[in-house]
């Protein structure tokens, strides 16, 4: 029934390495990206704070398949922007992190407002009572806590985007999905096989995810 | 304006606030010139790729519109039919029996972990002559459906579980005391309560189906809103505008329903009636193995 696997056509191992991959360089753009939108969105500046929310707002309500498919036909294709990359291959890879960047970040940046509303009033008061400054209070006192307070949250981001690397399939990058695609297209015979494989090799990416930051989640709680 | 980072601003405070936000605008001007620049000298700026979605109304009555129609179409049928399916396994999962809540936690679970994008491809795989032969034109819809329903009716089987959780525990004292048994507490006092403190958190599910119909244009051929960009950049040649143009309505209704269901939650925990549990847009999370329910594809 699996016999499929061992033919040696299918590369299964490799095609869920670049999903790997493709949400490792992700997440961490997207906390880099989200952690400077939430940082905008809860400044004194009024500018910064409007651009964080429409941002925030436009690219939310946008599906993920738009904005990937539009770095590869509008930024790609139209405007020959390959981001360095210089096969194919590498530029649709850098195309869709850049996609999954821009999407994930406005979720890291709601979850991690949440967090930051979780800090009590008084400590930001007495910080600054004693003087520190919004970039101080905010990267010494208010962020290490909401961070603390967020990895549940983050946890299901992370495990979203996980899944939404599937969407890179869409501009051709050769992760799980396209390779199930292909594979549920050429083995007719085995599709209920095909979806196994793939359904457990995604079932044993997201739970150890989940597994493992619930349980940091839990250890590091600021307890109030 | 006050806030927890931050007074309310100074003179000293104002004056730095101008100052950051020349250097924004500073900033922003310089990547929105360079990216107009860019796509001026690619022709993307020129006015006969923007006119046609005002002058030519073809434009929107043969590619837009029915685009928009199937992508609702889609969602719609979708949410009706995982909807009850997903009441099913919420009550399912909160089952006495442990041979219910076993099979089912399972089920939940397991649907929750895969992409919907797989869902979708697998579905496609069980539309074809092998298993259910659903004739190729209505094929790729189907099964933008069926993976739908199976991934949204696992994820509404959480949120029914959540609603059910958030009621105040004495609500299943009182029925106990007057003597209901457990199936008669559940349909009579919990889910109709449990329905109301959830409806936020449906309606924005609705958000992430709307969006995910998209991925079955990519790559089954579903003629939904997003694939309409083929056929109209074909024709007038302009990738970015019509990509432009078809985001702009994916915002207007997701952005429409994500204001319903906030304006929801806020009437529902203002009003007397309700035992004030409500389920709000972004409070169904459980880690394990976790799926954000706003953070769909």
């Amino acid at each position: 029934m699996f016999d499929f696997l061992d033919s040696g056509q299918y590369d299964v191992l490799g095609a869920f390495w670049v999903t790997v991959q493709l949400t490792l360089y992700s997440a961490v753009g997207s906390l880099i990206w989200g952690t400077i939108l939430a940082g905008m969105r809860v400044s004194p500046v009024p500018l910064l704070r409007s651009f964080g929310t429409a941002y925030v707002n436009l690219v939310r309500n946008t599906p993920l398949t738009l904005l990937i498919i539009g770095c590869s036909l509008g930024l790609s294709q139209t405007l020959g922007i390959s981001l360095g990359g210089d096969t194919f291959k590498e530029t649709g890879f850098r195309l869709a992190v850049l996609g999954l960047i821009a999407y994930t970040g406005t979720f890291v940046c709601e979850a991690l407002r949440s967090g930051i509303n979780t800090v009590p009033v008084g400590q930001a008061e007495a910080a600054r009572a004693l003087g520190l400054s919004f970039f101080q209070v905010l990267t010494l006192i208010v962020l290490p806590q909401a961070f603390r307070a967020v990895i549940a949250p983050l946890a299901n981001v992370l495990i979203a985007l996980t899944k939404n690397t599937t969407v890179a399939a869409t501009i051709g990058v050769a992760e799980a999905a396209l390779l199930m695609k292909e594979m549920l297209e050429n083995e007719a015979q085995a599709t209920f096989a095909v979806f196994a494989v793939f359904a457990l090799g995604f079932v044993l990416l997201t739970l150890p995810t989940g597994l493992l930051l619930g349980w940091v989640a839990k250890r590091v709680a600021v307890k109030r | 304006m006050t806030s927890v980072l931050y007074d309310t601003p100074g003179p000293k405070a104002k004056a730095r606030n101008w100052i950051y936000s020349g250097i924004f605008v500073v900033l922003f001007g310089l990547v929105l010139w360079w990216a107009l620049s860019l796509m001026g000298e690619k022709g993307q700026l020129d006015a006969d790729k923007w006119s046609p979605f005002v002058t030519d109304s073809q434009v929107w009555t043969t590619y837009l519109l029915p685009g928009l129609a199937e992508t609702l179409k889609a969602g719609a049928l979708a949410m009706v039919i995982a909807l009850p399916l997903g009441a099913l396994l919420g009550i399912g999962r909160l089952s006495d029996h442990a041979w219910v809540r076993g099979p089912v936690g399972a089920w939940v679970e397991f649907f929750r972990a895969i992409p919907v994008l797989m869902l979708m491809l697998f579905g496609n795989a069980l539309m074809a002559p092998r298993f259910l032969d659903v004739p190729s034109d209505t094929r790729p819809f189907w099964a933008v459906v069926t993976g739908l329903v199976l991934y949204n009716s696992a994820v509404i089987g959480e949120i029914v579980r959540a609603g059910v959780l958030s009621l105040p525990r004495g609500q299943t004292d009182a029925a106990k005391a007057i003597g209901m048994r457990k199936g008669q507490t559940m349909f009579y006092v919990l889910i109709p309560q449990a329905v109301t403190a959830m409806l936020p958190a449906l309606v924005s599910q609705l958000v992430v189906i709307l969006k995910d119909t998209a991925l079955g244009g990519a790559l089954l051929g579903f003629a939904e809103l997003l694939s309409s960009n083929r056929q109209i950049s074909a024709n007038y040649s302009n990738t970015i505008p019509s990509l432009v143009v078809i985001a702009l309505i994916y915002i207007v209704v997701n952005f429409a329903l994500t204001t319903f269901a906030s304006q929801l939650e806020g009437r529902l925990r203002k009003s007397k009636k309700s035992t004030g549990a409500v389920l709000g847009t972004d409070e169904i999370d459980d880690p394990v193995p976790g799926a954000n329910t706003a953070a769909g594809a």
